[in-house]
């Protein structure tokens, strides 16, 4: 646990909005858009709350079995050819890779999106080792040029207007910095990949599912870039998190058919590709990854985290998200799950995050397998409360308000003082005590010349009215 | 070796430690009933959504004409299927390098999928996996007839067990990275035509 | 301001009981007219309704803060102060919700359940309980814009949330539509936050900000005179963006519109 600051996410929103008045409003409009397509392609699906209940049970009861799942998929993927290992931590997880790609005498890998390989630090450690990392999905491969971490699980680097996309491509691969048609920039990036795809010892991929009954592992893509990864170098390695076990190839019906409608708002994504051992003339390699996922099944509060199948619907509907973006977050999961997620690598790191949030629910209600997401970033507040990492401001600003609203005498002594209005209510909102963040953005209420309560003594008690003396 | 079991052992043990009290049940999934329209038509509507084409062919012969019309300047065509001859055979290639200069890649599906327009190609129907993803245009062969309704009945046609690779291919090689503008040809092939031609 | 007790309908409601009026503090120190109008239209139904005087806060502040500590003071005067009433009714969604769902710092006594199981927002208590079908004594001749509060959609249930699929309801539009002369309109983001959260608005104040001031334009685009909620906080902070920005909408309670008045 680091002892430096913590993320301060608040302000690193700011920065994303105050840029200018092109990156926010189009940032929130792609999402707001992917949002509104996955309502019209669930609103076709009849079952589709259904199909939600069934996909958060169906992960309920791998997870409260995963041990059994787990060596379940072991022996089916062993037994059909594929080479499995386990890791107990990040570190680890490279250390088994760069292994396996130090014996094979590989110097050139091309991998497809992996958040857990993001977060293993997986690149940066095989680049320190001499061991050159392509990322091929075009997102995922934008923000590795531009030496930034994705912002969005599924549109990593939907905060960039093309203008950004065609200036970086200019420096980077030498394309024309005038010419931002996202067709020829992808051409571009084809053309740029496509030599590596050809010339790369191994390919990495990550998995969207693990099925124990057959030992095979999906991976979903809309470019395809992970199945040229695996289908054309001899070497294929897939990183995956053991919460990713399913039960049965049955299963997949479900979550198939919620994923892409749930994060981009088509009933699949381009490629969903199953893989069951290596492929003819090629080798395969899993690694299972813990890194932290057994200790959060412990959590009582949290565990149901490791439901997420990695939609991106919760980035999609998030308001704070759509507006802030996803690099303010500064970490490898963003939004609302990044929200719960984060911390349980570094709470005082990630302590501000549940704090980003109004608790709107929208998260909760667009999850396809019904974390309670909202609830969990309200859970959390607790945990940092308790542990101390709010500022001494907050807790300080909460002792009075909490004091003062336990006293009514008090309470009501304070409507009657003869303060500035800016000293009163809304005291308790102001927790810096301070004008500045409530009048930053907004004009101050006016208090009442007459509060409610002094209207009802005059008007009502006299009428004889029922009430409670305190 | 040693310190794989180690390791295998602990996370184990960690899990088994950290089990949550509630087991919960394995659900039954139900079956869910199909809308009420014709299969062949919900899958060229969904088809065309996600960016290919369908065609009905009459016989071999008229789909190696189709492929011929569609791509006239194509050099490359490697064929995994007895109907459609190509310039290259796919049983002949050794390594999925020689598929980089392919133009048009044909292969058969062995069914599709209605609510989605995709189609379910595996190692064994592919010959070579690559085939799939380092053509630049992608032709499919379907029977008609082989279309199921939904996702849930693809699976209980499918057989991971049987086949080191399957994939369900909806339409081009596609992405909306940038500005969520949607291309085709990202990565993997720049188009997919569907012939509808009866199994020989 | 006498009151004058219009006969209504005959309402479902037991004989004899005895509501008790829950006024968030900030309705009392800001908005002391929605308090008016609230406790007006459950006179106006021959309600018997309560004000306990000891009242303060729900402990939203504190609890939505993370700290249990402060807030559970809180939360035991409430329950102290409400206890002996069948039914507890408030102006206030996200109160209503804190109340509902998040009365969890304290012992479950059987005070606390019992409060915590019977108080409800103010439209959920007309449209379920009272079932209050008209309102002959409201007019309001202006086109509206309906703040759904995310308290109120997905924390109480007053309307479908655009998220879940099923067929849509709205109970505050179901009572707005007895309204002679108003007029609702369409909204782009019907329930997408306005961006208040609390304490979110000050801790994270451009987010909030640039929530707040969509919304308002989103009223705006659809002619809008007036926004209106069961949540007056949301609104307290979309009128303070609006000001700020010299946008000309204006903004009330819902309770103001069925009860007719009092309009500021």
């Amino acid at each position: 646990m680091s002892r430096k600051q913590p993320i301060d996410v608040a302000a690193r929103a700011e920065v994303f909005i105050r840029q200018d008045h092109i990156h926010e409003p189009m940032h929130d409009g792609f999402l707001w858009a992917a949002r509104q397509r996955r309502d019209a392609e669930a609103a076709a699906v009849p079952e589709w709350e259904e199909l939600r209940e069934l996909g958060s049970q169906i992960k309920e009861h791998a997870l409260t079995h995963l041990d059994e799942y787990l060596t379940q998929f072991e022996a089916n993927a062993t037994k059909r050819g594929a080479q499995v290992h386990w890791a107990r931590d990040a570190a680890e997880h490279n250390e088994i890779v760069y292994a396996i790609l130090q014996d094979r005498g590989v110097t050139a890998l091309i991998k497809s999106k992996s958040m857990l390989q993001e977060e293993c630090g997986m690149p940066a450690f095989l680049e320190r080792r001499g061991i050159k990392v392509t990322e091929s999905d075009l997102g995922e491969r934008i923000q590795q040029l531009d030496g930034q971490p994705p912002s969005h699980i599924v549109f990593p680097a939907i905060h960039k207007t093309r203008k950004d996309v065609a200036q970086l491509f200019a420096r980077t691969i030498g394309t024309d910095p005038h010419n931002d048609d996202p067709h020829v920039l992808t051409e571009a990036m084809r053309n740029n990949a496509r030599p590596r795809f050809l010339a790369a010892g191994a390919g990495m991929t990550g998995a969207n599912f693990a099925v124990a009954e057959t030992g095979t592992f999906v991976v979903c893509t809309n470019e395809g870039n992970a199945d040229i990864g695996a289908s054309v170098p001899p070497l294929h390695i897939a990183s995956i998190g053991i919460e990713k076990i399913i039960p049965r190839v049955e299963d997949l019906g479900v979550f198939l058919r919620l994923l892409a409608r749930s994060g981009a708002g088509s009933p699949l994504t381009q490629y969903s590709s199953h893989f069951t051992g290596p492929r003819k003339g090629g080798e395969l390699h899993i690694v299972l990854v813990d890194n932290g996922r057994s200790q959060r099944l412990g959590m009582a509060d949290f565990w149901h985290s490791l439901k997420c199948i990695r939609c991106g619907a919760c980035m999609n509907t998030c308001p704070a998200y759509r507006r802030g973006g996803g690099l303010a977050y500064g970490a490898t999961y963003s939004g609302p799950i990044g929200v719960i997620l984060d911390p349980t690598f570094d709470d005082y790191k990630y302590s501000e995050l549940p704090f980003h949030s109004t608790l709107c629910g929208s998260c909760s209600a667009v999850c396809p397998v019904k974390i309670d997401i909202s609830d969990q970033i309200y859970k959390w507040r607790r945990v940092m409360a308790n542990k101390g990492y709010l500022s001494l401001a907050k807790r300080l600003s909460f002792a009075i308000a909490g004091h003062v609203f336990t006293h009514p005498e008090e309470y009501q002594a304070l409507q009657k003082a003869a303060a500035p209005a800016l000293d009163h209510a809304p005291r308790f909102l102001l927790y810096n005590r301070t004008l500045n963040p409530w009048g930053r953005e907004r004009e101050i209420p006016q208090l009442a010349k007459q509060t409610f309560r002094e209207w009802y003594l005059a008007h009502r008690r006299a009428h004889g009215n029922q009430n409670t003396e305190s | 070796m040693e310190t794989r079991t180690l390791s295998r052992d602990s996370i184990l043990a960690a899990i088994r430690q950290n089990l949550p009290q509630q087991r919960v049940d394995r659900p039954r999934i139900p079956a869910f009933p199909s809308p009420d329209r014709p299969l062949r038509s919900r899958f060229e509507e969904r088809l065309t959504k996600a960016g290919a084409t369908a065609h009905t062919v009459g016989s071999p012969a008229e789909a190696a004409a189709t492929v011929t019309a569609l791509y006239p300047s194509a050099k490359v065509v490697c064929s995994a299927v007895p109907e459609v001859t190509g310039t290259r055979r796919a049983e002949d290639i050794h390594d999925p390098h020689e598929l980089a200069d392919v133009d048009v890649g044909v292969m058969r599906a062995q069914f599709g999928v209605a609510e989605s327009g995709a189609v379910w190609l595996t190692q064994e129907d592919l010959i070579v996996n690559a085939l799939a993803f380092l053509s630049q245009h992608l032709i499919v062969l379907l029977d008609p007839h082989e279309i199921v309704s939904d996702m849930h009945e693809a699976y209980r046609r499918v057989r991971l067990g049987d086949t080191a690779y399957g994939c369900f291919v909806m339409g081009p090689s596609a992405t909306a990275d940038i500005e969520a503008t949607l291309v085709h040809g990202a990565q993997g092939p720049r188009s997919l035509h569907v012939f509808f031609l009866p199994r020989p | 301001m006498a009151t004058e007790r219009t006969a209504v309908r005959r309402k479902k409601v037991p004989n004899g009981m005895r509501i008790g009026l829950f006024i968030p503090c900030y309705v009392d120190m800001v908005f002391p007219e929605v308090g008016i109008a609230t406790l007006e239209l459950l006179e106006r139904l021959d309600l018997e309704v309560g004000y306990p005087l000891g009242q303060t806060c729900c402990g939203q502040p504190m609890s939505n803060s993370g700290d249990v500590v402060n807030a559970a003071e809180v939360e035991r005067l409430f329950v102290q102060n409400f206890k002996e009433f069948d039914c507890i009714v408030g102006p206030a969604g996200s109160c209503v919700k804190q109340v509902r769902l998040h009365f969890d710092s304290i012992e479950q006594t059987d005070a606390v359940q019992h409060v915590r199981q019977h108080t409800y927002e103010l439209v959920e208590f007309l449209h379920d309980i009272v079932k209050v079908r008209d309102f002959p004594w409201a007019e309001f001749p202006h086109s509206v814009g309906l703040h759904n509060s995310c308290s109120s959609i997905r924390g109480l249930g007053l309307a479908k949330p655009s998220e879940a699929m099923g067929p849509p309801y709205n109970k505050t539009a179901d009572l707005l539509a007895q309204v002679k002369g108003l007029v609702l309109v369409p909204l782009d983001r019907p329930d997408d936050c306005c961006g208040f959260g609390g304490t979110f608005s000050v801790t994270d104040p451009a987010v909030s900000a640039q929530m707040g001031i969509e919304k308002v334009r989103d009223h705006l685009r659809h002619g809008a005179e007036y926004i209106a909620s069961p949540d007056m906080s949301c609104l307290m902070h979309q009128q303070g963006i609006a000001r700020r920005a010299g946008l000309d909408i204006k903004f009330i309670h819902v309770a103001q519109i069925l009860n007719g008045g009092p309009f500021q």
